[in-house]
């Protein structure tokens, strides 16, 4: 029996088994290598499946051979398979960093629930971009957030715990909107398949309940996605997690969850729908650019540097949701593209300031003065992924920034060009805030901790680097799949 | 021998190659530097075998990678392009040979990241002189400001650290506020960026829309200090002089000068631009660059420090050019052609002298050069000729540029213009020669400042580079052939 036409489940089913496995092999190792196999088989998976979307076209995968719309489908399209390949590829690269990382971050007797809900978080965040169930996408929500809480809550720090339950809070409110918003919709259309709900709500467009499921759903994803400005719980979470945790949140939870609101507003709802009835164009505009330049203004007044990133995460939010707000097919290909290479360019970066924090014994800027003589392989790694954040060109920033010019140029609106280049501007003043602290200030003498960064986390941290540049100058796989995604998504519901 | 695609794509590997060979060989300063002059030296050859196809007419073309769909990293060797880089790989060696009396004379710390990154931003500056399209110019171009940032702020200090930030944040802020959304713009309008005679925006848009697009480029392109965006030049006045020359003769602003130059006629077009009889979408461009000349002159009479003063004549100098271009004349972009070239051997001269005086007296205020004329004579001899091609004046090579530019700017009736060169000539003057009156014709003074120890010139390599140069001055006066056909053939074969 060929296992590949099973592929969409095994994408879900081999970490999800992964956890009670972990669980049960108390011991660390055993736990790190079962979850490290589950992750590697993952983004296996992840690659197969986009190879065979690019070929074919839509899977779409009856869970149980339960026939959609009754039975819940998992459909993998090439927008789904192009968020996989992210989710499922930084999985693959923080695991086997996070071995060495959590060593110094979380106590002993607890790594192996470190393992259990880093699997479980990446089993429910893989569930979310497969599933074609929208009350699926609510279970793995579920999933994916209550594991995300245990291991922000697994840092050292006692205001991890804190970031923790203010997160717990905020995404419980989230999830509740969503499910709120998702019953409605089921009121109204008696489905639960996302493909049905698509082609049913046109009878119902119009009224009120539908248009409440919108706002609700809108609200609750935003929360999730932080979205300004309703991100109060990310600098927090990002600074006290352990850094292989703020990695992974930053490079995939709230991509997952931008992928979540393009998948309601253009598969469900519909763009004319979204963005004729109420005035989404302007609001997630507005909020887009309100996220982009107060966040960015925000995160160069920050001390520490984890908590600058994650502000500067915020910003570049912001310029994900400003595509979206385009409403066209550059603007899509832009909001598709940075998810992809913000969510490397970040992920790379928090790998860095994990190493940073095991050498140097913190990441306040003050503790990270003279960095650049220290540890100059890593403070050029962080250059480097700075320079994407501004958009340099050579780095997978810069395609982002140029696909979004290109929307707003398109739309004639000139106004708007001038902004998006100011806030690089703003990314520029915070990058050059570490670069001041790491190459012209000197080292302090009371650098606690000390030592080699071990391999495990290097070459990790190294892949990721490499590939932000990979991509900035080889395109053909993001901007490739990204624009068809967005040509898939503008074609209306399917 | 190499083939011309094979040449161009040398032309960036050997660089590079060299940035790497220079690394490795850090712990041997003499092998160091010879890997350097060698480096320099290959990268001369192979610009030169380009020079007979080009001359004939053959336009070598290569494609890298496609970064974006639609848009390539591609080179095409063309008349200006290879100008460029003669200068610039011409110059290099010279400039190496005098590093290598700078940085030993001065002890200078940290000289192989000196020396790395020198031979990293000339590949960068290879890329830009042959791009092919304004997409490839744009990414080299900001891959050039970033490499020469080590070099600007060299020293470390806390005034290098200060420089470094206004020109890190001067260019790397034009060219991502107005340069930047100009090449997308562009790329939205026309489906292409490739240079091409005649311009790709023909027709495409009105006059207003022109003008403004011309306007984000010219001030997009911040490695031209125009103003107000010249602050970065005196600013990276802090870097070692070696690097001085680099910034204002060999490569960065020479980029400048050489993209606006490249976007008037390859991406605009001339005729585009000067449009049916009316001035209109450049004119605003002589009258900004024209102001620029007349007011960095006058800045730069008042300058004490030498640096200084060598600064503002170049932002002065590379107003001309872009004014010349702005003009639209034939002849004088012929003439801002040739005052690239011009005005880098020159430059060079005068920052070498710099270099020099600052290496063997410990001197860098005008004030305290009277007399120095008579210890060193080769350096002050040099200086003079140089200030001579500044000023204008044969038999130096700068008279022919200006001579063109003049030329054009009266065929186009344009007697703004030729005010402002004929007052500019006149403040050049002023800020040159008292210097080199003051140096050989008026006593030392006496105890100023304790700096009056007994000296003699510079050491030799610095003082064979600056000779060398000072040489190339009257030299392309008295055969300015192979500068001219380059120029003539820049605007139409």
């Amino acid at each position: 029996m060929s296992l590949v036409p099973h592929l969409p489940a095994l994408q879900v089913v081999v970490p999800l088994l992964a956890a009670p496995l972990t669980v049960l092999l108390r011991r660390r190792s055993l736990a790190f290598a079962v979850a490290l196999a589950a992750s590697w088989a993952a983004l296996a998976i992840a690659l197969l499946l986009w190879q065979r979307v690019a070929d074919g076209g839509t899977i779409s995968y009856a869970i149980g051979n339960w026939p959609p719309p009754w039975g819940i489908e998992y459909r993998v399209d090439k927008l789904s398979a192009f968020v996989l390949v992210l989710v499922a590829g930084i999985a693959a690269v923080v695991l086997p960093y996070s071995r060495a990382s959590i060593e110094a971050e979380v106590s002993p007797q607890q790594h192996y629930l470190f393992y259990t809900m880093f699997v479980l978080c990446l089993a429910g965040l893989l569930g979310i971009t497969i599933t074609g169930d929208a009350f699926n996408i609510f279970v793995f929500l579920e999933v994916s957030s209550l594991s995300t809480y245990v291991l922000i809550a697994l840092g050292r720090d006692r205001r991890a715990l804190v970031a923790s339950y203010q997160y717990l809070i905020m995404g419980t409110i989230g999830a509740t909107f969503i499910v709120i918003g998702i019953g409605l919709l089921y009121l109204m259309t008696g489905t639960l398949n996302l493909s049905d709900m698509g082609r049913r709500i046109a009878a119902v467009q119009g009224t009120r309940p539908v248009l409440a499921a919108l706002a609700f759903l809108t609200v609750g994803i935003s929360l999730k996605l932080a979205l300004f400005p309703l991100h109060q719980w990310l600098p927090n979470a990002y600074t006290f997690a352990p850094s292989a945790v703020a990695s992974f949140l930053a490079a995939t939870a709230t991509k997952v969850a931008v992928y979540v609101l393009l998948r309601f507003y253009f598969s469900v709802f519909g763009e004319s729908a979204v963005f004729a009835r109420l005035p989404m164009q302007e609001a997630m505009l507005l909020l887009a650019l309100a996220g982009m330049f107060v966040a960015s203004t925000i995160a160069i007044y920050q001390t520490d540097l984890k908590r600058l990133f994650a502000y500067s995460s915020v910003g570049q939010i912001g310029y994900i949701i400003l595509g979206l707000s385009f409403n066209s097919a550059s603007g899509l290909t832009a909001t598709i593209v940075h998810l992809f290479n913000h969510g490397v360019t970040k992920g790379a970066i928090f790998l860095l300031l994990g190493s940073v924090a095991m050498v140097m014994g913190g990441t306040s800027l003050a503790r990270i003065q003279g960095l650049g003589k220290r540890m100059p392989l890593t403070s050029f790694g962080i250059v480097v992924c700075g320079l994407s954040l501004i958009g340099v060109p050579g780095t997978a920033g810069f395609v982002s920034k140029w696909y979004l010019l290109l929307a707003a140029l398109e739309r004639g609106q000139w106004w708007l060009v001038f902004l998006i280049v100011a806030s690089s501007l703003l990314a520029a003043a915070y990058v050059w805030r570490f670069v001041d602290a790491a190459y012209f200030r000197e080292l302090r003498k009371d650098t606690a901790g000390g030592g080699a960064v071990p391999w495990s986390m290097g070459v990790p941290a190294g892949v990721l680097v490499a590939a932000t540049v990979y991509f900035g100058l080889d395109t053909s796989f993001t901007i490739g799949s990204a624009a068809q995604a967005a040509a898939l998504l503008m074609g209306g519901p399917r | 021998m190499l083939a011309p695609e094979q040449a161009i794509l040398a032309t960036l590997l050997v660089p590079l190659a060299g940035a790497a060979a220079i690394a490795l060989a850090s712990r041997q300063p003499n092998l160091r530097e010879s890997i350097t002059l060698l480096t320099a030296l290959t990268l001369l050859g192979c610009v030169l075998s380009l020079l007979p196809p080009v001359i004939g007419g053959a336009r070598p073309s290569v494609t890298l990678i496609t970064m974006l769909p639609g848009l390539e990293i591609a080179f095409t060797v063309e008349p200006l392009g290879l100008l460029f880089a003669l200068i610039a790989s011409g110059l290099w060696i010279v400039n190496s040979l005098y590093s290598i009396g700078y940085m030993r004379g001065n002890n200078e710390a940290n000289q192989t990241r000196f020396y790395v990154c020198f031979a990293l931003a000339l590949a960068a500056t290879m890329g830009i002189a042959f791009a092919g399209n304004f997409f490839t110019l744009f990414v080299f171009y900001e891959l050039l400001t970033l490499i020469t940032y080590p070099l600007v702020t060299h020293h470390g200090t806390d005034q290098a650290r200060g420089g470094g930030r206004v020109y890190l944040g001067l260019l790397m802020g034009t060219s991502i506020v107005f340069l930047l959304p100009a090449l997308v713009f562009i790329w939205h309008v026309a489906g292409t960026t490739d240079f091409t005679v005649g311009g790709i925006l023909a027709g495409k848009l009105g006059h207003a829309e022109l003008a403004g697009l011309l306007a984000l480029c010219m001030f997009g392109i911040g490695k031209a200090a125009l103003m107000p965006f010249h602050r970065w030049l005196p600013a990276a006045m802090v870097a070692p002089t070696p690097v001085s020359a680099l910034l204002h003769a060999v490569a960065v602003v020479k980029a400048g000068v050489f993209s606006v130059v490249k976007v008037i006629v390859y991406v605009f077009g001339i005729d585009n631009l000067a449009g049916a009889g009316l001035h209109g979408a450049a004119d605003w461009l002589v009258v900004v660059a024209g102001f620029t000349i007349v007011s960095a002159s006058i800045v730069a009479l008042g300058a004490d420090n030498l640096k200084r003063r060598l600064a503002y004549s170049t932002i002065s100098q590379l107003s001309y050019v872009v004014m010349a271009a702005a003009l639209l004349a034939p002849l004088s972009v012929i003439g801002a052609v040739l005052h690239i070239a011009a005005h880098a051997v020159g430059k060079i001269t005068l920052f070498f002298a710099a270099g020099a005086i600052y290496t063997a007296a410990h001197k860098t205020e005008v004030s305290q050069l009277d007399g120095i004329g008579r210890r060193m004579p080769w350096t002050m001899g040099a200086f003079t000729v140089a200030a001579l091609s500044m000023i204008g004046l044969p038999p130096a090579v700068g008279f022919i540029s200006k001579w063109y530019m003049l030329s054009g700017a009266m065929a186009a009736q344009h007697w703004l213009a030729v005010a402002v060169i004929a007052v500019s000539t006149l403040l050049n003057a002023g800020y040159f020669l008292p210097i080199v009156y003051r140096a050989f014709f008026v006593a030392p003074s006496v105890g100023d400042h304790g700096h009056d120890h007994p000296h003699g010139e510079a050491p030799l390599p610095m003082v064979l580079a600056l000779c060398a140069t000072a040489a190339a001055t009257v030299l392309l006066f008295f055969l300015p052939d192979v500068p001219l056909a380059l120029a003539r053939q820049t605007i139409g074969p």
